[in-house]
């Protein structure tokens, strides 16, 4: 099903142009000398004085490094518990295996971020107000990771397992050495979603956090935003919002096939 | 006889092994996701604040406080509202973008770039820089409504006609690269041949479009209407950055409800309150997904 249209093809790429305004708009005011007056093409001179200033004003080298412990410690876990949860999953037939399916399809169906109240109150309970941890817990064990891999798991042939068992190989070796490397696909598919979510979240570790030591970037940048709402600054606003976004957005114009094929599968399961 | 006793004490070796393997999973799930569901539900009949640690029972009190407060039938109605203007138009730009771009032409890939880049944008992040175009006087709309149209639309964001539309607006941008993507696998999952016989049989493409294309992708468009109704609801970084329910209210949305109760106005128990409502709507959003969760796809 295809419009091979050559004005509907020339109407995509102005809206397509329109889409990129708020980018290039941000692009442009970050590297810029800030002026009073917005356009998509910048006016003033070339300068790197907006990012030295934000430097300055805010700890990002900082938040840049909570960011990505947050990003590395959740994935990390997230992959052993998964894989191993995964398994257990694919190779099915086990009392309780509907009970284990129903927590999933909860989660599936309840994502954590309506849950900051109850979860709130968790935190507080054991004590973790104000670390990285809190910020990680509530999404270490993932549901959608766990069916992703349940699923891809269960493509695989059995006959290579029942040959290494017969070898005299053990679960674990089952696992780590046939398993995990034939779904990388999988993982790739989880670790993108997986980055990219933790990278942007933004409620639950305001929520959770009150300190430089722990803030992640995102929460960084909103504090530096509103200690600056009344002054106009929007050359060091931009250069923060710039900073932050261009790790992943790099990523995606790079790796775009792979970043839009793992979303897809990472959502339809 | 033997056999089946074989068979069990497989199965329940089996038991064992997969629950230790699912233990961590199991543990994390039940602590951040089944708990919290049931304790939401509980708080609601408490009187929880940040400060007296044990809540205490107070029974509809939330609730019949709740249906009395005009604010909450606002974030409701704001809600509703917000849904509308963002899930419809989102899914309508999704579906368009992705026939146009499901076809190959020089720049497609830049194209899918272009819609799809709002989607691993923090949501912080674009929100910031949609504030200074939003901004009355020198700002990006205010500047090309005036040059354009010569009208003064002044502060749009603390306007209560406008303020739900903006962040609708932004909220669209954001979202339908998103589900573009997942019209996009659908339409490449479709077999050419209904095409090429609808062809033959002399149907265009809004023949086409209507009678083989949409019935086609029913499946593909129940679960994409499922996931932007969570999203829709479950996000509000931008009324943080944008809004903070300004003015009057008027831009408040459900999740942020629940957020300010909890943490500005220390209502914890009002909060779980509003969560269960949320909750019990969540439920009711998955039951079609729940109920034709084992026939996947109707043709082929």
């Amino acid at each position: 099903m295809k419009i091979a249209n050559k004005a509907v093809i020339f109407g995509a790429f102005i809206v397509g142009a329109v889409w990129l305004i708020p980018f290039l708009w941000m692009t442009g005011t970050a590297f810029t000398e800030p002026t009073f007056k917005m356009s998509i093409i910048p006016t003033t001179p070339f300068t790197f004085r907006n990012f030295k200033e934000v430097f300055e004003l805010v700890p990002l080298a900082r938040y840049y490094l909570n960011t990505i412990i947050i990003v590395v410690v959740t994935f990390s876990v997230q992959f052993v518990i998964i894989t191993l949860g995964g398994y257990a999953l694919a190779r099915g037939d086990f009392y309780g295996e509907k009970l284990v399916m129903g927590i999933i399809f909860m989660q599936l169906i309840i994502p954590n971020d309506v849950l900051i109240i109850p979860n709130y109150i968790t935190i507080v309970n054991l004590s973790l107000v104000d670390t990285k941890a809190a910020i990680m817990l509530p999404f270490l064990g993932s549901a959608m990771g766990l069916f992703l891999l349940r699923q891809h798991f269960k493509t695989m042939p059995t006959a290579l397992t029942d040959a290494a068992r017969i070898d005299g190989a053990s679960t674990m070796r089952i696992i780590w050495q046939i398993y995990v490397p034939n779904a990388k696909a999988a993982y790739l598919a989880f670790a993108m979603v997986s980055v990219s979510y933790h990278w942007n979240n933004f409620l639950w570790p305001l929520i959770v956090t009150n300190s430089v030591e722990n803030r992640p970037l995102t929460v960084g940048l909103a504090v530096f935003a509103k200690s600056t709402e009344t002054a106009l600054v929007w050359g060091d606003i931009c250069a923060c919002a710039f900073a932050i976004c261009i790790p992943l957005l790099l990523a995606f114009f790079i790796f775009q096939k792979q970043f839009i094929n793992s979303f897809v599968s990472a959502g339809i399961k | 006889m033997a056999g089946k006793k074989h068979h069990m004490s497989e199965k329940a070796r089996r038991t064992l092994s997969s629950w230790v393997l699912l233990a961590p999973a199991v543990v994390l799930m039940v602590m951040f996701t089944v708990y919290p569901i049931f304790n939401s539900m509980y708080l609601g009949f408490c009187d929880a604040g940040y400060r007296n640690s044990s809540p205490q029972w107070i029974g509809m009190e939330n609730y019949s406080q709740l249906f009395a407060d005009p604010v909450f039938w606002k974030v409701i109605k704001n809600t509703v509202i917000f849904i509308l203007m963002t899930v419809i138009p989102s899914m309508v730009i999704g579906f368009g973008l992705a026939l146009i771009l499901n076809g190959q032409f020089r720049g497609v890939r830049f194209l899918r770039a272009a819609f799809f880049h709002p989607v691993v944008m923090p949501m912080i992040a674009a929100a910031c820089v949609w504030k200074f175009l939003y901004m009355p006087g020198n700002g990006m709309f205010a500047s090309l409504m005036m040059s354009v149209f010569h009208i003064n639309i002044g502060d749009v964001l603390s306007s209560p006609k406008t303020v739900l539309p903006c962040l609708a607006l932004m909220y669209i941008w954001k979202e339908a690269g998103y589900l573009m993507i997942f019209f996009l696998s659908g339409l490449q999952n479709l077999s050419i041949d209904y095409f090429e016989a609808a062809k033959i049989d002399g149907a265009g493409f809004w023949k086409s479009l209507i009678w083989i294309t949409l019935p086609l992708m029913g499946s593909t468009f129940l679960f994409v209407v499922m996931i932007e109704l969570t999203n829709s609801i479950k996000l509000v970084d931008h009324v943080v950055v944008l809004t903070q329910g300004r003015p009057n209210n008027r831009s408040n949305l459900l999740m942020y409800y629940i957020y300010q109760l909890g943490y500005n106005f220390f209502q914890q128990g009002k909060a779980a309150a509003v969560t269960t409502i949320l909750l019990i709507f969540l439920m009711i959003l998955a039951l079609p997904r729940f109920l034709r969760f084992d026939k996947k796809v109707h043709y082929n």
